[in-house]
């Protein structure tokens, strides 16, 4: 039986691997190698050394700026979606009336396309600050809260059904324990259900800032970057690059290029820092 | 028997991943013009596939996005046989990608063959479509506004206005008639929202544009003067920005609601007789007459100059030129090369193609073909009655030398931080200045 299980491994593998290997690895080598090249299609590449790396720096300061701002909506929205997701796990475990209606309706957002969601709020926010006869663009406040406040939207259904998920695994025989011990609610939480569901916790932690770096489609249709490149996340600034001179398609890979690094350290140092805190079972 | 299952999975995957797309005999055209989607599909497609039995797809890039969708198709299994670029600025970019077209026979159908456009040596982009912008105002409104009693103006029609200051004081006058006129405003909304500010930072900007390079041209005409230009002074800005407020202190929404507006919006508000005058192009016709419950009647839709205060500005026409040039790709089969000129010397010369073109797309082009034609299409009547008018004089599009996108958006985004009176407008005409000096280098000029 078991000779056959490892011997079949093989066959479960090869398909995604294949897809793997073609469809992520091959271009993401691609990507890198091309960093270092003037190109206009795949078929005309030129290499241009580390040119493309200093141009990205000199010729205008929106990377820098965008990448700053990216990392002030990351902050502000990792902390936000971590708490309000796990705050409604918490309210729909508890055994409270109709919550399996809650918990999908909360889903549901998770549902939209980025750019309708964007199209949506934009609709939303310029709705309300009509009253006060501005608009989204007026100021980049609004566009920053503007991005937050959908990035919230979007993902603290998603968080939520995994700490949903975690909370329901939580060790009932210790909760009672520590119950007798006369620990009170807020203690019980501190130092049982969080040590025990820590696993949960650094997997919503990654997905919620990787996904803060990425967004590009809210960012788009929300507000465009502007006004003046001040509401410009990097992807989109990375996309603004490849399209807006002739010749620039490699200073925009090597952006893409320097993003990927700093989003896999800044993961990666999350993933070290909350995995030191998981508890075995 | 696993095995088997294995190479046979690989297989499919491979397949699957490298099949070539791309069906027999057809001709593919990357459409710039979003306005006139419809038609392509609809109208163009199955005609050209029953007179001849070539397919036509017609794929239309969505607004303000034709270089992205167009660098992406072109790296495409089945990229498209036609393209199109917007001059010689546009051609620099896609310059590996061209073939060459003095031996098509839709070649032989240019008159004036300077209109072309050659690189390495070979014609590479051919010019299709002549079109106008200026400020299309709706006349029965006008007609309506000049009979009232208590007018400030001694004119008595849209036709004697003649420049800036005419212009100033109808609108002005008109803004205080609002209410009887029954308009929100004079002029559409100022459109800003983002990917809609081109009617500011590339027409309104060409006045300013032609003005400067038309007096440091050194025996060229302004658009030559212009793609060499390394610097760029906006010496009139100040005739851009009387305008640009006029537009903006006269609209059908205040100031400040300016960046929610696309001109989606404005043409609507101009179709729905919210407003009297919008500044756009030839093209908008077919955009006015198909918003749903619009009220102008195609025969009040006329053009009048871009009136900003420069000198000379009474004998000013509008701006005419071509964003428009048909290239074929380099890299597709002989076979196929032919099929596209074949589709493009039909659309132009046969008599179906004619109609089409001029009654339903409503270009109008410089080709022997189309000379026992006349336009239908209400704004390019008008057109063609500015271009032979006696005593005007049309202005080129000199903005078609801007040097990069870049510029566009650096532009644009100073306008709309001056829109929302976070910039002052010396600091705007500084980006404009600047931007241009780095944007002229980095272009190679």
């Amino acid at each position: 039986m078991n000779r056959i299980i490892s011997r079949s491994v093989l066959l479960f593998v090869v398909p995604s691997l294949v897809c793997f290997l073609l469809a992520f690895f091959v271009p993401f080598i691609w990507g890198v190698v091309l960093s270092f090249c003037e190109f206009t299609s795949l078929t005309d590449v030129t290499f241009v050394g580390l040119a493309n790396y200093i141009k990205a720096f000199t010729v205008d300061g929106y990377f820098i700026q965008s990448f700053f701002f990216t990392i002030k909506i990351a902050l502000v929205s990792v902390v936000m979606i971590n708490l309000i997701s796990f705050a409604l796990a918490l309210i729909l475990t508890s055994g409270i009336p109709g919550q399996n209606i809650f918990r999908t309706i909360y889903f549901m957002p998770n549902l939209i396309g980025g750019i309708i969601l964007g199209w949506i709020w934009q609709i939303i926010i310029n709705g309300v600050l009509v009253n006060f006869e501005q608009t989204i663009l007026s100021n980049s406040a609004y566009g920053y809260w503007g991005i937050i406040l959908m990035s919230n939207w979007q993902n603290i259904g998603y968080m939520m059904v995994i700490y949903i998920a975690a909370l329901q695994t939580v060790n009932t025989d210790l909760i009672e324990a520590a119950e007798i011990d006369g620990a009170g609610r807020f203690r019980t939480l501190t130092s049982i259900t969080i040590p025990s569901i820590m696993p949960s916790i650094t997997i919503c932690f990654f997905m919620t800032i990787t996904n803060s770096f990425k967004i590009y489609s809210q960012n788009l249709s929300l507000t465009a970057g502007q006004p003046n490149h001040q509401t410009e996340m990097v992807a989109l600034n990375i996309y603004d690059t490849f399209y807006s001179r002739i010749g620039f398609e490699g200073v925009a890979q090597s952006k893409a290029v320097m993003f990927t690094l700093a989003v896999a350290v800044i993961s990666l140092a999350q993933l070290y820092i909350t995995r030191r805190k998981e508890v075995e079972n | 028997m696993k095995k088997v299952l294995v190479s046979l999975l690989i297989a499919l995957c491979s397949f699957s991943l490298f099949a070539q797309g791309g069906a027999e005999n057809e001709v593919y055209y990357l459409n710039y013009k979003a306005v006139a989607a419809d038609i392509y599909t609809d109208e163009v497609a199955p005609a050209f596939e029953e007179e001849t039995g070539i397919a036509l797809k017609v794929v239309t890039a969505a607004s303000n996005q034709y270089t992205q969708t167009l660098m992406s198709e072109l790296a495409k299994n089945d990229p498209p046989d036609i393209f199109q670029v917007n001059g010689v600025v546009g051609l620099q970019g896609r310059i590996n990608d061209v073939a060459p077209l003095e031996n098509t026979e839709f070649y032989k159908l240019l008159n004036d063959k300077s209109t072309a456009l050659s690189a390495n040596g070979h014609v590479v982009a051919i010019p299709y479509a002549l079109e106008g912008f200026g400020i299309i105002y709706n006349d029965a409104i006008m007609r309506e506004y000049f009979a009232l009693p208590d007018k400030a103006v001694d004119i008595s029609s849209a036709e004697e206005i003649k420049s800036f200051e005419d212009l100033k004081a109808v609108v002005e006058d008109m803004t205080k008639h609002k209410e009887e006129l029954g308009i929100d405003g004079v002029f559409a909304s100022t459109a800003m929202a983002p990917g809609s500010d081109w009617r500011w930072t590339t027409h309104l900007m060409n006045l300013p544009l032609y003005a400067e390079f038309s007096e440091n041209s050194e025996g060229l005409d302004a658009v030559s003067a212009g793609l060499a230009a390394t610097e760029f002074d906006f010496k009139y800005n100040e005739n851009f920005k009387q305008l640009f407020d006029l537009y903006l202190d006269n609209s059908t929404v205040s100031r400040a609601l300016v960046t929610s507006r696309t001109i989606a919006d404005a043409m609507a508000e101009f179709a729905l007789g919210r407003c009297v005058m919008v500044q756009n192009g030839n093209w908008a016709t077919i955009q006015i007459l198909g918003v749903d419950g619009n009220v102008v009647n195609a025969d009040d839709i006329k053009f009048m100059p871009v009136y900003m205060g420069l000198e000379g500005e009474e004998e000013q026409g509008i701006c005419i030129g071509t964003e428009n040039y048909f290239c074929i790709n380099s890299h597709i089969s002989d076979e196929d090369k032919a099929n596209a000129d074949k589709y493009l010397t039909w659309l132009f010369s046969s008599p179906t193609g004619k109609d089409l073109v001029v009654n339903r797309l409503g270009f109008i082009a410089d080709y022997s073909s189309l000379e026992d034609t006349e336009p239908s299409d209400v704004l390019a009547v008008e057109m063609q009655r500015w271009m032979g008018k006696e005593g005007t004089k049309t202005i080129p599009w000199v903005f078609s030398c801007i040097p990069s996108d870049q510029w566009k958006m650096d532009f644009g985004s100073a306008l709309l931080e001056y829109v929302n009176g976070t910039m002052e407008w010396s600091e705007v005409v500084n980006v404009a200045v600047s931007s241009w000096a780095r944007e002229a280098e980095l272009a190679g000029r």
